[in-house]
């Protein structure tokens, strides 16, 4: 019986790395499908001449299958487009899946790319493997949340700190600057989560005396995680005046909520991000308004500062790719339909 | 190891079918919601009871299906990303395809029952242990779901009704969610099947002593296939009732579910060594879950401390569990 359960741990813990060698494989597989034509380009162009070679710029991301990474892309893709050079665009499936964004890291490292775009999941992590690339001289532009390091030459982001505060003085303005407010934010680790909270309570405290916030709670961005928790949250505190939600999944969460319980137009509600039922819940008047950052912009800096980093030019440390405020009123001008996505 | 006095206790338990333990765990919900209700004077309105029970449903569906498949001795890790990929082809088929709902609503179900049909397939006929079987199943549900929906979440906006299906109510006047009243049919009809069924009996069986069972004539393969089937379908309802919820089919969410409902069948005092369990159990282990969950958030308890409380109560569930199983 002990032998059969040791046989079997052992097959299961065999299969296991099998699988996750079978998993890293798969990727590198699918990545270097992805680039056959420019690997295959690659591989002509060195044998002929090396002085032809586009710049390889490998980009990875935090995520790949969600609208916001997909704008990043694009924007990524255009200024590839405009300045002449490769890229490829990868990243997790989601953003707590900090192990696997360190295996592209490395699989990206290990494809010898001129240069970096990068956007961390968890900076303590990644940092052993940037210090490899800034030792083998590769230039490293950060994006989105960033890197907490001084080995990027630039960072192409959000002042996420500013767009939450953006966030806190329109909640305040919303409510008549008193009332009890609460957050529900997408996590308690990374730096978008930290700024996005931290900018929208210090606001409060420091501006509106008379504004209490009575909670915060973390629902990783997952809808129905985050509805559940808004629920309670007015279940705890019956006397809410507004929620703010930090990503699209909370901000999701607290409109589902607010819809469950029937309290619309009763809590006022201030998102952050974009998505179909976000633009939605703001045209139907559930959700006063959000913040979105300009997607397209981070990707297209991202790659912008790559190519002046190769070209030897000097790169903006911090870049700031904006962020708009859009509600009922603005949700149609063109420079918001440009940075919201459905 | 001492296997034939295991077996013995497995089927003297078989006989009172863990009522001690269903016991400790509902008189555990009950001094839980006790507790809350001092701690907080918010815990015990209708509406937020309302809301523990909605917020139990989507974990808790898919805890009943899965209890089927551990009490045969079984695992499946299958079931969070699964139900994934059935509220996705749900949104495939009425969204996409412009099918009526009620069709759609069947095929989420079908994807269910197809996803564990490959699972017990895969156990049974091609002799994968369980946790291996269902962990190549979670990865490709996971990744059929990204590909299916284009990685971007398909809306029921346009479907009228269609979120009516968990939040609308049937009973006229009362406001509890469709989706409650789905949980406890689904309660029932497990139930059914498990105590009143030749299915149930086997389930018991093939957990008790998988051996005996292949040698008293009973065509196991079979009846793994249709358990894990079964505990598909499950996770098909499960996964409708989450796009309901949530209008939208959101095709990245749903891992990390399946250890929770795990979690609510542990809690509920089915053992994962297989032959001994109920669904009341884990119905009630849900609510557990779900009660813990919501009482720490009403009081305001910071989320890193309320996944330690869980944990910590996951233990003494399975070492309470433990200690009866000496005492039998």
């Amino acid at each position: 019986m002990k032998k059969k359960w040791l046989a079997f741990l052992v097959v299961v813990i065999s299969v296991l790395f099998v699988l996750a060698a079978c998993g890293s494989e798969t990727e590198e597989a699918s990545e270097s499908s992805g680039n056959e034509n420019d690997e295959g380009k690659e591989t002509e162009t060195e044998s002929e001449e090396a002085a032809e070679d586009k710049p390889y710029i490998a980009i990875v991301s935090k995520g790949f299958q969600h609208q916001f990474w997909q704008a990043v892309q694009s924007g990524a893709e255009k200024a590839a487009e405009e300045f002449d050079v490769e890229i490829t665009f990868e990243g997790p499936e989601n953003e707590s899946q900090v192990d696997k964004q360190m295996e592209m890291l490395q699989a990206a490292l290990d494809k010898n790319p001129d240069a970096i775009g990068f956007a961390a999941l968890d900076s303590q992590a990644s940092s052993p493997l940037l210090e490899k690339a800034d030792e083998s001289g590769i230039p490293i532009i950060a994006f989105d949340s960033g890197v907490d390091s001084e080995i990027p030459l630039a960072t192409a982001s959000t002042d996420n700190y500013a767009a939450a505060q953006e966030a806190a003085n329109r909640m305040a303005e919303l409510i008549g600057e008193e009332g009890k407010v609460a957050l529900v934010v997408h996590d308690q680790v990374s730096v978008t989560g930290v700024q996005r909270r931290d900018g929208f309570i210090e606001t409060i405290e420091e501006n509106y005396p008379n504004i209490e916030i009575v909670d915060t709670q973390y629902g990783g961005g997952d809808h129905l995680e985050s509805t559940n928790l808004a629920k309670t949250m007015m279940q705890a505190n019956p006397d809410l005046a507004g929620i703010y939600g930090s990503n699209e999944g909370s901000a999701i969460g607290v409109v589902n909520a607010v819809r469950e319980l029937g309290k619309e137009g009763e809590i006022t509600i201030v998102g952050f991000d974009s998505g179909k039922q976000q633009i939605d819940a703001i045209k139907d008047g559930i959700m006063a308004g959000a913040i979105t950052q300009n997607p397209e912009g981070i990707g297209y800096e991202t790659v912008k500062a790559a190519v002046q980093a190769l070209d030897g030019e000097e790169v903006e440390e911090n870049i700031d790719t904006g962020y708009f405020w859009y509600d009922k009123d603005n949700i149609e001008d063109e420079e918001i339909q440009a940075a919201i996505y459905e | 190891m001492a296997a034939t006095t295991a077996n013995n206790n497995k089927q003297k338990s078989f006989a009172n079918s863990g009522a001690l333990q269903q016991i400790l765990a509902f008189a555990s919900l009950i001094v839980l919601i006790i507790f809350f209700s001092i701690a907080s004077e918010n815990f015990l309105s209708w509406s937020n009871i309302e809301g523990i029970l909605l917020s139990t449903t989507v974990i808790g569906i898919l805890a009943l299906g899965t209890t089927f498949v551990i009490i045969t001795g079984g695992i499946d890790l299958s079931i969070g990303t699964g139900m994934t990929l059935t509220s996705v082809m749900t949104g495939v088929f009425i969204v996409y395809l412009g099918l009526p709902v009620s069709v759609g609503i069947l095929g989420g179900i079908l994807t269910g029952a197809l996803i564990g049909f490959i699972a017990g397939f895969s156990v049974s006929m091609l002799r994968i242990p369980p946790f291996i079987a269902t962990l190549a199943m979670m990865m490709i549900a996971e990744g059929l779901s990204l590909v299916i929906s284009g990685a971007s979440p398909i809306y029921f906006s346009d479907v009228e009704g269609f979120n009516n299906i968990a939040l609308g109510s049937v009973i006229p006047g009362i406001s509890i969610p469709n989706a409650v009243l789905i949980f406890f049919l689904m309660v029932i009809i497990g139930w059914i099947l498990l105590s009143k069924t030749i299915v149930g009996r086997y389930t018991f069986a093939i957990g008790s002593n998988e051996e005996a069972t292949r040698l008293s004539g009973i065509n196991v393969k079979k009846w793994k296939m249709i358990i894990y089937t079964i505990a598909g379908c499950f996770t098909g309802v499960a996964g409708v009732i989450m796009a309901s919820r949530l209008n939208s089919a959101q095709p990245a969410l749903g891992m990390g579910y399946e250890l929770e409902a795990i979690a609510a069948v542990v809690i509920g005092g089915t053992s994962l060594s297989g032959g001994k369990g109920s669904l009341i159990g884990t119905m009630i282990g849900a609510l557990i879950m779900s009660v813990l969950t919501n009482g720490l958030r009403i009081m305001s308890i910071p989320q890193e401390w309320q996944t330690v409380v869980i944990g910590f109560v996951i233990l003494l569930a399975v070492y309470f569990d433990m200690l009866r199983k000496k005492n039998e």
